[in-house]
């Protein structure tokens, strides 16, 4: 790709980037919010007609005017959020828009299944074909987009942040097979915000700033400071510091719940745990072992089939998330598409989702969008969502600043519970340390923080205490400073349970 | 109409316009290229197709007469089409326009047989409250059954609108036969029940009521927090049911609305036009009016380019028919082709 240019109303996403990825290599692409990695790598898909430049593909230069081009040219896309139809299965998604020679009577399904099932037998990607797509957690999603890609022979392989829903286990067995496919002449572009993966399974590393290539480098000759300082432009915090919690009186208490998941599995049983204002808990486990359901039942999502949930002393038990919210609780959802934003809707919208009905957001049965949009300006100032204006649709924001857009709508209600699932999720590194600092100083201002998090760093980082979920229940509870890692590593995977 | 495309014309319908002239210049093109296919037609009609479009304009816009016929025929069209926009937004596919607007024009057209002694002023409002109500009540029957039952509003919409279409012809045929009449119709409405015209032409009250609605719905979808909710739900539910929207409670006033809009065009146009009830009332405005929505992108203003133009094909339509003596289906097929054309074209240069 030769001096790429693709410029949005108010923002150049990619000023003029040159980019090669070779046969046999893991490209990486690294760079913060908003610098331009999704709209590089949607401009070579064919999903973006680039302004200027050119891209060439095998020595000849091409023009992709739709994935479905690309998708023929050997090329194959892991989109930073799914792109998957939810009432089909597994299998129906990944053969959707291919052709097969009996088609349009018979797809030989039966045929798919087994194919697949090598497939993911042979790259680890354990997904059970037959299951319909909204059964599946987010990290099985992913897993299905992936093998879609690898079920259509993709040469080129493009995974736009691929780990950020994976659980460490599948990251490393997802390295291993970017590496056993690189070995088979395969390229691939790996988007991450994780440095120590990126270091570990790429050849090459090319960092974008504001739309600029700073630098293509070996990826031997890198280090995790020295990419974060390349990105950033300053030296970043990889670990904020926090002092010692002063907890209070319980404000969110959760008394023994059990609830199904959408196959009508138990999938919580008999979770017990208080969070205090002023702490923050964690809750480790690899993901799939109930934390979504958690979360929903907690929000109001989901029933309870069992067990009680009580915040700030109110009784919210399989209340409505209206009337959990007014008793104080605040979230920021795993699956920030599904849940955390309308993405037709204005950034500005977006940001008083949940308040748009009272004083001053309405006055008189009026909505007010100059003070809206005031509320929406001095949010996305305080929490840097990066967009040249706040009347621009949500969808148009970086994976990165949408999150952060989400994460100042729910401060924003000034919440006397709050809880986090997965907040830093697609997150780079400065905005990580932004959020880190923000959910440690709303603990220190007295919020209750109920941390839920696959990623193991975020939680001994922010942890006051670390409850270790399992199988639908909290195998252990321990101290978050001083935490043994081993020990919580060996609970998450069910082989260890400490005495409470 | 499947679910798909009908889902697939909204969705586009929601992106935000990629400019002025995309926006206008698609529609035309549209047209045109309908206009184009039809010519076909009417040579194949053995017609002179030049002079056959000349006479449909005529038809339409020819002279104040004309300009008035068209008007007339916009208000129903335009009332019922802002009523599904609204519900469109929301994604609550009412298909039931029809249904609701013969309900409308019974409930209307009852209440005006019923009280013929009362003064203009109080029967007129009786008869449009009474009109909005019959229509609301029976679309509300749909919404109970989607958000109890979780049936698709589609079918059920759809289904109802045989019932109300078979009742209303059964009780002008019944219960509120003319005394003494052999028609299946009702006695004339008297002339207290008839909507005022104004300045000595047909325009009447019910054109004003459509003109002040444009207003009103632009309003509600963007400048009130109800409007924003249902935009919410349409764009989606899980999202909205996160943010705390009730998300049924906005299902069921989707379905209110555009049914108490249509049972509204219902009463107006028995009131004006047949000054009676009768089998058959309405010339498809419940079906056209989903079409007007389409095709004016869920947009008031949209909306009411999308009515003048339906009625002005349909009037235009009548003329070619009147003067040229072509088939009467001609006329319908080539307002169906430039329909589908405007609608392509429109889908066409709204992607990406
Ligand atoms: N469809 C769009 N319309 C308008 N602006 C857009 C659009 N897509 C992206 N942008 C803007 O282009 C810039 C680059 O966005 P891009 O999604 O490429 O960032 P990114 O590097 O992938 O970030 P992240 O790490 O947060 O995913 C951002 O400022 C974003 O707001
Ligand atoms: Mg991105």
């Amino acid at each position: 790709m030769h001096g790429i240019v693709k410029r949005f109303p108010g923002v150049i996403a990619n000023a003029g980037v040159d980019f090669d990825l070779l046969p046999g290599e893991v490209h990486a692409l690294l760079g913060e919010n908003g610098a331009g990695k999704t709209t590089l790598m949607n401009v070579l898909y064919g999903l973006y007609r680039p302004d200027a430049g050119e891209i060439w593909l095998r020595g000849r230069r091409v023009a992709f005017s739709s994935p479905r081009e690309a998708i023929g040219q050997g090329l194959g896309m892991v989109h930073q959020h799914f792109m998957l139809v939810k009432p089909f299965t597994v299998a129906e998604n990944i053969v959707l828009g291919q052709r097969s020679p009996r088609e349009p009577l018979a797809h030989d399904m039966r045929q798919t299944h087994r194919y697949l099932r090598s497939l993911s037998g042979q790259y680890g990607l354990a997904i059970d074909p037959a299951a319909p797509v909204w059964t599946l957690s987010v990290g099985e999603q992913q897993r299905v987009e992936i093998l879609k890609a690898l079920y259509r022979g993709a040469e080129v392989l493009i995974l736009d942040e691929p780990t950020a829903v994976l659980t460490p286990q599948e990251v490393d067995d997802l390295l291993a097979i970017l590496r056993r496919l690189a070995g088979e002449g395969k390229a691939i572009v790996f988007i991450s915000h994780k440095l120590g993966e990126v270091l570990g399974v790429s050849d090459r590393i090319t960092v974008l700033r504001d739309g600029k290539v700073v630098e293509t480098l070996p990826a031997q000759a890198a280090d995790e400071h020295g990419l974060a300082r390349r990105m950033v432009g300053r030296e970043v915090l990889l670990r904020v510091s926090k002092g010692p919690a002063q907890p209070g009186e319980v404000r969110l208490a959760v008394q023994n719940l059990s609830a199904v998941n959408d196959r009508g599995l138990p999938a919580l049983r008999g979770v017990s745990l208080e969070v205090r204002t002023g702490e923050i808990l964690g809750i480790a486990g690899v993901a799939g072992n109930g934390q979504t359901e958690l979360e929903e039942v907690i929000t109001g999502l989901r029933r309870a089939t069992s067990g009680t949930v009580t915040i700030c002393g109110h009784t919210a038990t399989n209340r409505s998330p209206t009337a959990i919210g007014a008793l104080g609780l605040a979230h920021i959802p795993s699956d920030r598409y599904a849940m955390g934003m309308l993405r037709y809707f204005t950034i500005a919208e977006n940001l008083v989702l949940q308040r748009v009905g009272q004083a001053p957001f309405t006055q008189r049965g009026w909505l007010r969008k100059d003070i809206i949009r005031q509320e929406a300006q001095r949010l996305t100032a305080a929490f840097d969502v990066r967009t040249p204006s706040v009347e621009n649709p949500a969808r148009t924001l970086s994976g990165g600043n949408a999150q952060k857009m989400i994460l100042a709508r729910e401060l924003a209600r000034q919440p006397k519970v709050l809880l986090a699932a997965q907040p830093t999720r697609g997150l780079d590194v400065s905005a990580i340390e932004y959020v880190h600092r923000t959910l440690i100083a709303q603990r220190d201002s007295g919020v209750a923080i109920l941390l839920i998090s696959t990623e193991l760093d975020e939680i001994l980082a922010l942890s006051d205490r670390i409850a270790v979920m399992y199988e639908g229940q909290i195998v252990g509870v321990m101290d978050g400073p001083g935490a043994d890692i081993h020990q919580i590593g060996l609970m998450m995977a069910g082989s260890k349970r400490s005495s409470l | 109409m499947t679910q798909a495309t009908i889902e697939s014309l909204a969705h586009d319908a929601r992106k935000p316009l990629p400019g002025w002239a995309a926006h206008i210049a698609a529609p035309v093109v549209g047209g045109l290229i309908g206009l184009g296919i039809g010519v076909f037609l009417i040579v194949i009609a053995g017609a002179d197709p030049l002079a056959a479009y000349a006479v449909m304009f005529q038809g339409a816009f020819g002279g104040a007469r004309q300009i008035q016929e068209t008007i007339l025929k916009t208000a129903p069209l335009l009332i019922m089409g802002l009523g599904l926009s609204v519900a469109f937004r929301a994604r609550v596919w009412n298909i039931g326009g029809e249904g609701q607007y013969y309900m409308g024009a019974l409930v209307g057209g009852a209440i005006g047989l019923a009280f013929p002694g009362w003064p203009s002023p109080l029967l007129i409002p009786a008869m449009l409250v009474g009109g909005a109500a019959g229509g609301l009540l029976w679309a509300l029957i749909a919404g109970l059954m989607k958000v109890r039952r979780g049936v698709s509003e589609i079918i059920s919409t759809l289904m109802l609108n045989y019932i109300a279409i078979l009742f209303v012809q059964y009780m002008a045929r019944g219960p509120l036969q003319e005394p003494g009449g052999y028609l299946p119709e009702s006695a004339q409405l008297v002339a207290a029940a008839r909507l005022p015209t104004f300045f000595g032409t047909r325009i009447h009250l019910g054109v004003l009521i459509a003109l002040v609605l444009i207003p009103l719905v632009f309003a509600l979808i963007w400048s009130t927090p109800l409007g924003f909710r249902l935009r919410a739900v349409g764009e989606r539910a899980s999202v909205a049911r996160y943010a705390g929207i009730q998300v049924e409670r906005m299902i069921l006033f989707a379905l209110a609305f555009s049914g108490a809009l249509a049972g509204l065009a219902g009463i107006i146009e028995v009131s004006t036009l047949h000054t009676r009830l009768k089998g058959e009332i309405s010339g498809g405005y419940g079906f056209s009016g989903i079409l007007v929505a389409l095709l004016g992108r869920m947009h008031p203003l949209g909306v009411t380019v999308a009515a003048l133009f339906f009625a002005a094909l349909t009037i235009g339509a009548q003329s070619m028919h009147v003067v040229y003596g072509l088939p009467d289906a001609l006329a319908n097929a080539i307002q169906a082709i430039v329909v589908l054309s405007v609608l392509a074209v429109d889908a066409l240069a709204h992607r990406r």
